[in-house]
């Protein structure tokens, strides 16, 4: 496949970018996107010019690092697929694709592509946890957990932080992230003993990192590769409530 | 006053100030006021639909509403209050979320939304200068100070007469008209919206909630625009 790339390059967060057209040539339908851009890569070496920065790890879905607003759209145009996993029989030959990072207020840019994404890690300090001594592994079965909460904490836990909720939002809320990590420590015993606490600090330290207000649209759950749905977000407005009327009336 | 993210345990006061700090907390003032506002849509479209029955019913309606001034002030006043807090934390939640995005996509896919999540705020400022002219027009009688005189046969205030009068000036109504649209959109995302900021709303009942939304809204705009084209059609006359 032959391919048109018009790729946002920028030095560093305080220099403004710009796009910058590149072709990709003989581009096996089989890669990843990612796989893509490396070759992109060599050429530029080849050429002695500056490589295109972007963010990667696992490429295998699991890390939440390769983020990329593809052709307009958080982790490219498949439901349910980070950037790593989207494959270039997506495209067509001859096709133009463009490229850019997350953009948001808090996820300020490092270079090109890449995203400095340590706000989320904040959110996390401020309560994404619980406090336990660690020690030898309990029993599995130890605390009986209903069925029905294991799953839906189980599908809150999927998330990979990887940021696509934030970079699709109209407002850039991080609403999704921030619920699913509420979500999914609240529904388990384990967890609900601080579940007052941890949704205040948390919605604080969010807002204090200046992401937007959630409008319930529904972009986040559309593009998010790990189908985190609104209802995490409603679980979230509802513990939030509850632990303001706790707070006030205690 | 600051709540940390690292304290423990944050102070009453800090608490209760987050209502109103935090983005959650405005939210649900978003959504308890948009949704009184609502009912007293519905309510006041009710009301006014009274005309189709004659203008005895209309104008005893209106009278009623009048003889109770401890009822119709404590509702204006109630009214006032929610329609200030929506409007400013409507306005401070939109500016909060444009200043999230300093630099935009350079051809972002929309992506799960629609016109009228995409216009709230504008759908929202129009509907407020609606709302400033239509208490001008019939309730402070700014616009023809002469509307408030009208009288009917049994001396009250023939609000029958007042409306038939008003709406008769096609601009007039016509601005009603593009109103009540903007309203329509305003409603078609926000009334299922308000329970999703409430903790309401679940994938199970988003669909039910989509629908009450659509349905109310366009009900909304067909009751209150029939009367100003029933009488430039010289139905109600
Ligand atoms: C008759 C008048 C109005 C009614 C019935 C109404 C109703 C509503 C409802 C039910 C919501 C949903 C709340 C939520 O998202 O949780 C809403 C949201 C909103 N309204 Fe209004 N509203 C009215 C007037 C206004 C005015 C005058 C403004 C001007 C600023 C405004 C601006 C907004 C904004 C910015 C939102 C938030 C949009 C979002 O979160 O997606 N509204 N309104
Ligand atoms: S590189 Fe790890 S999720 Fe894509």
């Amino acid at each position: 496949m032959n391919l048109t790339l018009r790729v946002w390059r920028q030095k560093n967060a305080d220099t403004p970018g710009k796009f910058v057209e590149y072709r990709a040539n003989n581009i096996s339908p089989d890669m990843s996107f990612l796989e893509m851009l490396d070759v992109v890569n060599e050429e530029l070496i080849k050429r002695g010019e500056e490589q295109i920065a972007f963010d990667h790890d696992c490429r295998e879905g699991i890390c939440g690092s390769c983020g990329l607003v593809i052709n307009g759209r958080a982790h490219g145009p498949l439901a349910a697929t980070t950037t790593c996993q989207l494959h270039m029989r997506t495209f067509k030959d001859g096709d133009t694709i463009a490229v850019e990072p997350w953009r948001a207020r808090p996820f300020p840019v490092i270079k090109d592509l890449v995203v400095d994404r340590n706000a989320f890690d904040r959110i996390i300090q401020s309560g994404g946890y619980i406090s336990v001594s660690t020690g030898g592994a309990p029993d599995g079965n130890a605390i009986p957990i209903p069925k029905d909460d294991a799953d839906k904490a189980m599908d809150a836990a999927q998330c990979i932080g990887c940021g696509a909720c934030v970079a699709a939002c109209k407002n850039a809320s991080a609403m999704l992230f921030v619920a699913a990590k509420v979500s999914h420590l609240s529904l388990l015993p384990q967890g609900k003993i601080e579940q007052d606490r941890r949704v205040l600090n948390m919605v604080t330290r969010m807002d204090e990192e200046g992401f937007g207000n959630c409008t319930n649209i529904g972009s986040c759950e559309a593009v998010c590769p790990k189908q985190i749905t609104l209802d995490n977000i409603a679980r979230m407005n509802r513990l939030y409530m509850e632990a303001l009327f706790k707070g006030i009336l205690s | 006053m600051a709540v940390s993210a690292q304290s423990l345990q944050p102070s009453r006061a800090g608490i209760l100030s987050l209502i109103w700090r935090s983005s959650l907390g405005k939210k649900y003032v978003m959504a308890i006021t948009g949704l009184g506002l609502f009912i007293f849509v519905i309510a006041h479209m009710l009301g006014n639909l009274q005309i189709y029955l004659g203008t005895d019913k209309i104008n005893t309606y209106a009278e009623t509403l009048k003889s109770t001034p401890a009822l119709l002030w404590t509702v204006r006043i109630v009214l006032l209050v929610i329609v200030i807090l929506h409007i400013i934390a409507g306005i401070q939640l939109a500016l909060a979320n444009r200043r999230a995005r300093p630099q935009a996509y350079s051809n972002k896919k929309v992506v799960a939304s629609t016109l009228a999540d995409r216009t709230m705020l504008i759908s929202g400022l129009i509907i407020l200068a609606f709302i400033v002219f239509h208490l001008s027009h019939f309730t402070l009688g700014f616009v023809n100070p002469q509307y408030l005189h009208y009288v009917d046969s049994m001396g009250r205030h023939d609000v029958r007469r007042m409306m038939i009068i008003g709406f008769s000036n096609p601009f007039v109504s016509v601005f009603y008209i593009v109103s009540m649209g903007l309203l329509l959109l305003h409603l078609s995302h926000g009334v299922s919206s308000c329970f999703q900021s409430l903790g309401l709303r679940s994938t199970r009942t988003i669909g039910f909630f989509d629908k009450l939304a659509k349905v109310s809204a366009l009900l909304v705009f067909l009751g209150n625009c029939s009367i100003p084209l029933a009488i430039l059609a010289g139905i109600l006359k």
